[in-house]
């Protein structure tokens, strides 16, 4: 008995000490360094206008990708799952993509697409009056593309596992396809859906590899916020760039105690339904 | 005719699960499709509501042509063995759903639905969500959403197969009574003969894709069509040449005066409740099967029926009987299953 208990608690202790030296105290120290000297380093950095707008950058592309993300990682899932089709499985580990890739190839992707000089395409769009590579499009797009598969990933399983019976049954009580995806399939899904938009938009505030490349990092145009961070550390703007991480660390914190609190309330309808 | 389903076919892949099957219900009566898992009288069903679609044939609801037509536009009931509840509304707003989506005026759908609750029984668990309420509440709930549009057939695929054998038995009959009192055309599928005798005005016999006979409970009990039909809808066993009911059977234990009855020997005799079932093997080299034979143990009793007595069987006139195929002669009947539970 002692022994399995002595175990434990150096199995505790080591568990602690990997997580402390790991998460813990560096992000601490971001926290720790931005209230050094009070709320002035906060006070400074908000008032710098390319902070301001690296920041409302960032969540307008993030908002935007997460829109995105919503429709069509809804619509795909429904694709998926509903339907039979010839690839149907090349097309599922393809979503799988965006998260196994690095972020930085993603952007070199692009840019052999929609990069003005590079491409047929992007030469077209170019002349067109469409800026793809270097303009705010190419982050939502970035963003959008690393973020895709985490709505999909949420829904596909719930939606598999309601079948269609409640769909079939509003049919035959006449409602037509729009009707029933409003009230029948979205309320079913509608759980997996706030779990995967919350996932997305902490994954898109937080981007920065491909985001870096598409960019081209310009100040006051096209400079996100982690861009912002990277740039004002290595400028030695130390209290700046630790205020603005600081921001952002605190969303995503904001977004995972969100998700823990969904997370809960998902599990105790799961044993809900476990009685029928 | 309120339904009828003309030169229906039906695959999944290789698997041919209707094959060219007509048949005709008739306005107002309680009908079962009755048959073996997998035979395809689900399937039947569910082109009948638009659920599915046939490969080919044609099917007309109330006289209207209803082959192309999407399942909205069927006006058919239709009720899930697994109830397919909409779990996020309550039960109320669950019998109103088909009522909101043709826009019918708040008044006449919360009248409506509390008339739909009263005749099912759930008024009481109005608010309550689905998942509060036990299968057959559940599975009362779905039917009473099905009726609210007032359907112009109901149709029931295996309701009652995912209850256990008591509330089966309850709604069984709380069935029977909601169709007298509300004689819509129904429609429902069972695999269980117990349940379409008990239920049904009619039954449709369908096994692998094709249908074996229709006709009233008791035609089908006593004049089957065939084999298959005599041994899913009861016990048969083989006697002699011919296919009898094992409780049809007249056995004695004294050697009779007349003619027309097989020797043999009991080789077992078990009682199971309220009966005797009885296995005999006949002297006769005709058959090496036991003959089974059931009674009451009222008739058993003065037989005095041990193993190894030497016993008389014989069919008497006017009971079910069904000559058997060369071939069948010899192999062991597959329709005898209800009864094989207990050959030796």
């Amino acid at each position: 008995m002692g022994s399995n208990r002595a175990v434990k608690i150096t199995v505790r202790v080591i568990v602690i000490a990997y997580l402390f030296f790991l998460v813990g105290w560096p992000v601490s120290l971001v926290v720790q360094n931005t209230f050094a000297d009070g709320f002035t380093a906060l006070r400074i950095a908000l008032a710098d206008p390319s902070v301001v707008f690296s920041l409302q950058l960032t969540v307008a592309v993030a908002l935007q990708a997460v829109l995105i993300n919503t429709v069509f990682g809804v619509g795909i899932s429904l694709i998926l799952v509903r339907y039979d089709f010839p690839g149907k499985r090349l097309l599922s580990s393809l979503l799988d993509l965006p998260l196994s890739v690095s972020p930085v190839v993603v952007g070199l992707a692009l840019i052999l697409v929609y990069g003005p000089r590079d491409s047929w395409f992007g030469q077209w769009l170019t002349e067109h009056g469409i800026d793809v590579i270097f303009s705010p499009l190419g982050i939502i797009m970035a963003t959008a593309f690393i973020s895709l598969p985490l709505v999909i990933r949420e829904v596909v399983p719930v939606l598999t596992e309601r079948g269609t019976d409640e769909e079939l049954a509003a049919a035959s009580l006449g409602a037509g396809p729009v009707q029933t995806f409003w009230r029948i399939t979205l309320p079913a899904i509608k759980w997996a859906v706030v779990y995967g938009v919350v996932l997305t938009l902490a994954r898109s505030l937080g981007e920065f590899g491909a985001v870096k490349i598409v960019s081209g990092n310009l100040e006051g145009r096209t400079q996100t916020a982690t861009l912002l961070v990277e740039q004002t550390y290595q400028d030695f703007e130390q209290s700046t760039a630790y205020a603005t991480a600081f921001l952002l660390a605190a969303v995503s914190v904001a977004c995972i105690v969100v998700v823990t609190f969904l997370q809960k309330d998902h599990a105790s309808a799961g044993r809900g339904k476990g009685t029928s | 005719m309120s339904i009828e389903a003309r030169n229906v076919s039906k695959r999944f892949g290789d698997f041919v699960a209707l094959d060219d099957v007509s048949v005709s219900i008739p306005t107002g009566r309680l009908t079962a499709l009755l048959g073996p898992s997998g035979g395809g009288k689900s399937t039947l069903l569910r082109i009948i509501a638009g659920l599915e679609t046939a490969d080919s044939g044609s099917v007309h609801i109330a006289g209207d042509d209803a082959t192309s037509l999407p399942p909205q536009r069927r006006n058919v009931g239709f009720v899930f063995q697994h109830y397919a509840a909409f779990k996020h509304l309550s039960v109320a707003r669950n019998v109103a759903f088909g009522l909101e989506i043709r826009k019918t005026s708040k008044e006449e759908t919360a009248e409506r639905v509390n008339e739909l609750l009263d005749l099912v029984h759930l008024r009481q668990f109005a608010d309550r969500l689905p998942s509060q309420l036990s299968g057959g509440q559940r599975q009362r709930m779905a039917l009473a959403r099905a009726l609210a549009v007032q359907p112009r057939v109901l149709l029931l695929d295996e309701p009652f197969g995912a209850l256990d054998a008591k509330v089966r038995k309850e709604l069984r009959d709380w069935l029977r009574r909601l169709h007298d009192e509300i004689p819509v055309t129904t429609v429902f599928v069972t695999h269980d003969q117990e349940e379409a005798l008990e239920v049904a005005d009619d039954i449709v016999v369908i096994n692998e894709g094709r249908v074996e006979q229709i006709g009233s409970p008791s035609a089908l009990y006593d004049q089957p069509a065939n084999e298959f039909v005599m041994g899913f809808l009861g016990p048969a066993t083989r006697l002699g040449s011919e296919l009898v009911r094992p409780h049809d059977i007249h056995i004695v234990s004294d050697l009779p005066p007349e003619e027309g009855f097989y020797p043999g020997v009991v080789a077992r005799a078990a009682r199971v409740g309220y009966e005797v079932r009885v296995d005999v093997i006949l002297d006769d080299s005709l058959q090496s099967s036991p003959v089974h034979v059931t009674m009451s143990r009222a008739e058993a009793h003065p037989l005095k029926l041990d193993v190894g007595s030497r016993v008389w069987l014989r069919k008497p006139a006017g009971a079910t009987a069904l000559p058997l195929g060369v071939d069948a002669a010899n192999a062991p009947h597959p329709g005898a299953g209800p009864i094989a539970h207990y050959t030796i």
